[in-house]
């Protein structure tokens, strides 16, 4: 029988995303949280909450004394550790089995043996799953990692054993970088895992990511649900991820699918779980490591598959069998997913944090958004800056993106920098549309990192026209102000300039029953909104088609955001804008003799001193933010006149690290 | 006939070509516009109407009768925005420098008397370079009869200054004395001398955008209201800005339709105020909420950053508004926020416009800068400003009210007509801190008794309960209701009347 009482031991979008199925189930929900997530989605979610004190996830969601206590207080009889934190940890699921609770997901043997990066690889050869050239066993020391590369050959790749999310994994194309990323990897490793050790394999060249889903009950019953792409990663952290992938065909994918389901039997798997491999321009695939947990990008699998897996997963701890069988499962439709992070895609994606001033997110059909935040709401420093996953699912692969591009032009957040606009771009790169896909495309694609000012001449026209209708309104309320001279009240003229970023268009504009009417490049177009002034959303029609724009604006000037521009449009009068050839250009204060701080951290090392010399692309500090170390390199070459701040400082953004002659 | 006609059209020209291309080119080449520019792009199109284009200059000193320019240096006249009246004078930089004559001034002072006849604002757009030197005592004169109508006028028709150019001299005292000057970033500068006698004098090295620049007088003087970045934005908003003010004392604030409905919730001010008492939050965030479209006319922005002022519309009524700013010195009063505040708030009450004070404030800055500064009698101005006004007062405590503060920030015992609390507010004499070391000193050496005692104080008062069982609050609302209870508490007060006893004039502490 089903439990009466689950206590998800997690926070965010995931915790939010476990009890929204719970409660359709009928069991009861317990939510655990933090200080900092006192007033957070998933506390006000849950039929009860517990605090666990503390502010960060080494005070709160980690220690797992405080989770038991939680459910010995609330009487919980299950425990669902979502994604992250608890989720592999083997001492936490025994001391659950302890207390005789139930863990919603694998048994103690297959976390352990599938958590450790190297008894993984072992078991997966065994079991006759594809395995990627390298070194398997714990690397001791630079020295040897050098060693061990030399004879793989390199490019190679050193991982945390007990890594994951991209945190302890460097690459290295020789032997110096080999000795600095093993330290670098060893510290942050320690950092993230309380668990230095790391090993080295071969670096796949061209690869994709593509990780199939299984799903195992206690029975001896073993499926997989087909596979995901998330090929779209920065900095290991993925960022679009979809079903199926676009590279596979039905031969690869059943051969993955069977070398998933073999693995999974081989360490007697139960539950959800996630083979994740890496596969080669010929289609070739190594094993990368499972992930014995429910995965973030879960939902593109159940678009595909139509089945609700934090369910399954609920009926399989709960002694339930599989509800059907590998012939039931197939593949319909396409659905991506998008991940939005608190980073800023124009500053490097620095990671953000502040109160969420407004957020609204997007509806519509084919739209899922699983997001654990809500208006007002603080995206703290203390944990993971994902604030939510835009799920859109579509009959094929060109429909799931065009959805995905209205729904994330919809999707409205201030307060903290988001990388929404980065996320569009991507929706409209050629490459990702033909789906050419490697983990390395943003690495390739967005080399000189990213840039909103650039837009097509069509998107250009689009936000032109909707520019000159907002201001058509807001010209014809103006004229409704009280107090004017009878007789002679303001009609607002119907010609003007409406200036985007570096370009000018000359517009006309009508108002008739229809909408707004505006001439612009010799054609007309008819823009329909019930848009009200104030509102920082725009859902017109343009020209008959559906449009969807973010809008502030003062006395000056329109700021836009669509499809991944971010612009801001002046209109101006024809005769203001004749008389603007005169103003002067100013420049912008020169910043580039300051290296800044682009988030708010802490100042972890400086690699240079003042009066040193530094070459274009030399790290020159580093600074820690969200338990990533980010390094900041020189931008060009120069001379330190001085440093502003010391190692150990807590940094604010923007603020002065060192400053250049 | 004819000729008369032909001659008029020549001087009109001329009156159209002020100090001739070459120095039409070299105020562009600043990158300013000329006076009639100017007023072309403040003005609704071809509303403008010019008075005194033919006036000449009177000197016949130091050779001033070989060289006339109709107009003199400045254009007046008046003309409408957004279809309401204003009066207008724009100096004309090309006309001798723009200076002021004894006929230059007459032309303003012609347009101020009308202005004042009617019942409409006087915008004044200023670029010259100061007094006609030429006529002496004359232009000196012109000065002072500018003075003289602007103290007139004052409280009586708005007058705002855009400086748009220099304005030294004798010539910063009519700006100083207008309700708002805005200035345009890098044209514009004020100062009483320039910097030539500053080196002279007192052997200081600095430059006349340092000494009285937009930056200069927006962020550290608090002299000008706003600064814009050229001439375009500049004109541009002061058309916006006109739109919150009504024409004179005698008329209600302006009203226009708004999509915005009146009892909009906004959930998330019940998250703004932070649960630690010392965390600060930013006050705009609260403004923009309540405001209608979230639409804010910030003034000050960058002086005195610890009070927030500015002018808001609900149901589509100007409002203004007055707030603390926790971001900034906790939110303190200081000299400097005492001031800004304090002008603003007469100003409103001088022309019918409602307000709207937001109040987290924990004190009077303490300190040797502030009392040797005075700030006992600045502070007393924010005081006085809110006691002697008029106008619909709504109050609302979001989080500190703490001491003189409390009482200075329209309190109910300031005449405060609706004076509403969050739940987070707390309305004390001080912080728990501070009251418990006062009145427990004995216990001092005892941190568990101290710590009793301030877990006792917090709980009698570091809520709204005390004031709200005396009725100097009204009512303890929801954060999420801020805007739908304002609006209707403004909505009950839109025929309010008061009057205070009749006197020559106050005297406010100065």
């Amino acid at each position: 029988m089903v439990f009466n009482k689950i206590l998800v031991a997690n926070r965010g979008e995931i915790a939010c995303r476990i009890f929204s199925t719970a409660k359709r189930l009928g069991i009861a929900t317990v939510a655990v949280f933090s200080d900092a997530d006192r007033h957070a989605r998933h506390v006000g979610m849950a039929d009860e909450s517990v605090n666990l004190g503390g502010q960060s996830s080494a005070e709160s969601y980690l220690v797992i004394e405080k989770i038991l206590h939680a459910c010995r207080q609330t009487g919980a009889d299950a425990v669902h550790p979502g994604y992250g934190f608890l989720s592999e940890n083997a001492e936490f699921r025994a001391a659950l089995d302890t207390a005789g609770l139930v863990f919603v997901g694998p048994a103690l043997h297959a976390i352990k043996s599938m958590g450790d990066k190297i008894t993984s690889k072992l078991i997966a050869k065994k079991a006759g799953v594809n395995t990627i050239p390298g070194y398997t066993d714990v690397v001791v020391d630079a020295d040897h990692a050098v060693a061990v590369s030399a004879e793989i050959g390199y490019p190679v790749m050193i991982k945390a054993s007990a890594g994951g999310g991209g945190k302890g994994m460097r690459v290295a194309w020789d032997e110096a970088a080999c000795r600095e990323g093993f330290q670098r990897a060893t510290n942050e490793a320690r950092a993230s895992f309380g668990d230095d050790r790391v090993f080295i394999e071969k670096f796949i060249q061209e690869p994709r990511h593509i990780e199939i889903q299984v799903m195992a009950d206690t029975h001896g019953n073993v499926l997989y649900l087909g596979e995901r792409e998330c090929s779209i990663q920065r900095r290991h952290q993925k960022v679009i991820e979809e079903a199926p992938s676009p590279f596979l065909d039905e031969a690869t994918r059943r051969a993955m699918g069977e070398q998933s389901c073999a693995l999974a039997r081989a360490v007697g798997y139960q539950s959800a779980g996630t083979v994740e491999f890496i596969a080669d321009a010929e289609r070739n695939f190594y094993f990368l490591e499972m992930n014995t947990r429910l995965q973030v990008e879960h939902p593109v699998t159940e678009c595909v598959t139509g089945f609700d897996l934090v369910e399954w997963m609920i009926i399989i701890a709960s002694g339930g069998c599989l509800p059907v069988n590998q012939d039931a499962v197939v593949l319909k439709g396409w659905a991506l997913e998008a991940r939005v992070y608190a980073e800023d895609p124009l500053r490097n994606f620095m990671p953000s944090t502040g109160r969420l001033v407004g957020y609204c997110e997007p509806e519509g059909e084919g739209v899922r958004v699983d997001s654990g935040v809500i208006e007002g709401g603080e995206v703290s420093i203390y944990y993971d800056p994902m604030i939510a996953k835009v799920i859109t699912y579509g009959a094929d692969r060109g429909e799931a993106v065009e959805r995905m591009s209205t729904a994330l032009d919809g999707y409205y957040i201030r307060g903290v920098n988001h990388n929404i606009s980065f996320l569009s771009a991507l929706m409209g790169h050629p490459r990702f549309i033909a789906g050419r896909l490697t983990t390395n495309f943003i690495a390739d694609e967005y080399a000189d990192g990213f840039n909103a000012a650039h837009v097509s001449t069509e998107d250009s026209l689009v936000m032109v026209a909707v520019v000159a209708a907002l201001h058509h309104r807001k010209m014809a309320r103006a004229a409704l102000l009280s107090g004017q001279l009878e007789g002679r009240e303001y009609s607002p003229p119907s010609d003007w300039m409406v200036l985007l970023g570096a370009q000018s268009f000359s517009v006309q504009m009508h108002s008739d029953t229809s909408g707004v009417r505006v001439l612009l490049a010799n054609d007309e177009w008819l823009v329909e909104t019930k848009w009200r002034l104030g509102e920082p959303l725009v859902k017109a029609k343009v020209n008959g088609r559906d449009v969807i724009l973010q809008v502030e604006s003062n006395e000056i000037t329109f700021c836009l955001r669509y499809r991944g521009t971010e612009l801001e449009a002046r209109v101006l009068s024809p005769r203001a804008a004749e008389l603007s050839v005169h103003l002067l250009h100013k420049e912008p204060v020169d910043m580039s003799k300051f290296l800044i701080s682009p988030m708010p951290g802490l100042l972890v090392s400086l690699s240079v001193e003042a009066g040193a010399s530094v070459k274009k692309g030399q790290e020159l500090a580093v600074v820690e933010a969200m338990k990533m170390e980010n390094s900041l390199y020189a931008a060009d070459d120069g001379t330190i006149l001085m440093l502003s701040a010391t190692v150990g400082d807590t940094l604010a953004v923007d603020q002065v690290i060192l400053e250049f002659e | 006939m004819q000729d008369i006609i032909r001659q008029l059209e020549q001087k009109r020209q001329a009156a159209r070509l002020g100090g001739g291309q070459r120095r039409i080119d070299a105020q562009h080449a600043k990158g300013k516009l000329t006076a009639r520019e100017r007023l072309e792009l403040l003005l609704d199109a071809h509303s403008f109407e010019e008075w005194d284009m033919l006036v000449e200059h009177r000197c016949h000193d130091f050779n001033m009768q070989q060289t006339h320019i109709p107009g003199d240096g400045v254009v007046t006249g008046y003309g409408t925005i957004n279809g309401r009246l204003v009066f207008v004078y724009s100096q004309d930089f090309t006309v001798f420098g723009g200076a002021l004559s004894e006929a230059h001034a007459e032309k303003i002072c012609k347009l101020m008397d009308q202005a004042m006849k009617v019942g409409a604002p006087i915008i004044g757009l200023n670029d010259s370079g100061g007094a006609r030197i030429q006529e002496g005592v004359a232009s000196l004169g012109g000065y002072a009869d500018v003075f003289q109508r602007n103290v007139l006028a004052s409280g009586v028709v708005p007058q705002l200054s855009l400086v748009m150019g220099p304005c030294a001299g004798g010539a910063v005292y009519s700006p100083a004395i207008t309700d708002f000057t805005f200035m345009v970033k890098d044209s514009a500068y004020m100062f009483v001398t320039g910097p030539e006698v500053v080196k002279t004098v007192t052997h200081e090295e600095v430059s006349a955008e340092q000494l009285g620049g937009a930056r200069t007088h927006t962020s550290v003087s608090g002299v000008a209201d706003l600064a814009f970045e050229n001439d375009i934005e500049a004109l541009i908003s002061l058309r916006h800005f006109i739109n919150f003010l009504p024409a004179n004392n005698r008329e209600r604030a302006p009203r226009w339709p708004t999509d915005d409905t009146a009892d909009r919730q906004d959930l998330a001010l019940d998250t703004l105020v932070p649960e630690d008492p010392n965390k600060p939050y930013d006050m705009h965030e609260a403004i923009l909420k309540i405001a209608d479209e979230g639409a804010f006319f910030e003034l000050q922005v960058n002086y005195a950053k610890n009070i927030i002022i500015g002018f808001i519309r609900i149901e589509g009524t100007t409002v203004g508004v007055v707030a603390n700013q926790p971001m900034v010195l906790a939110g303190c009063l200081d000299i400097d926020a005492s001031r800004k505040a304090a002008r603003f708030i007469r100003f409103c009450d001088a022309f019918n416009i409602s307000l709207l004070t937001l109040v987290d404030v924990p004190g009077f800055m303490p300190g040797t800068a502030q009392e040797y500064g005075g700030i006992i009698k600045h502070g007393a101005k924010l005081l006085y400003a809110y006691a002697e006004c008029t106008v619909p007062k709504i109050t609302l405590i979001t989080r500190k009210a703490y001491g003189g503060a409390y009482d200075v920030m329209s309190s109910k015992h300031l005449r405060g007509d609706v004076n509403l609390a969050w739940p987070s507010a707390e309305i004390a004499v001080m912080g728990p801190k501070g009251a418990v070391e006062i009145i427990f000193r004995k216990d001092l050496h005892d941190q568990a008794k101290i710590a009793s005692h301030t877990e006792e104080y917090k709980a009698k008062f570091a809520n709204p309960f005390i004031a709200s069982e005396r009725g100097y609050i009204d009512d303890v609302i929801l954060p999420h209701n801020t805007r739908q209870r304002v609006a209707r508490s403004l909505a009950m007060l839109r025929n309010k009347s008061l009057e205070n006893p009749w006197r020559k004039h106050g005297n406010i502490p100065l």
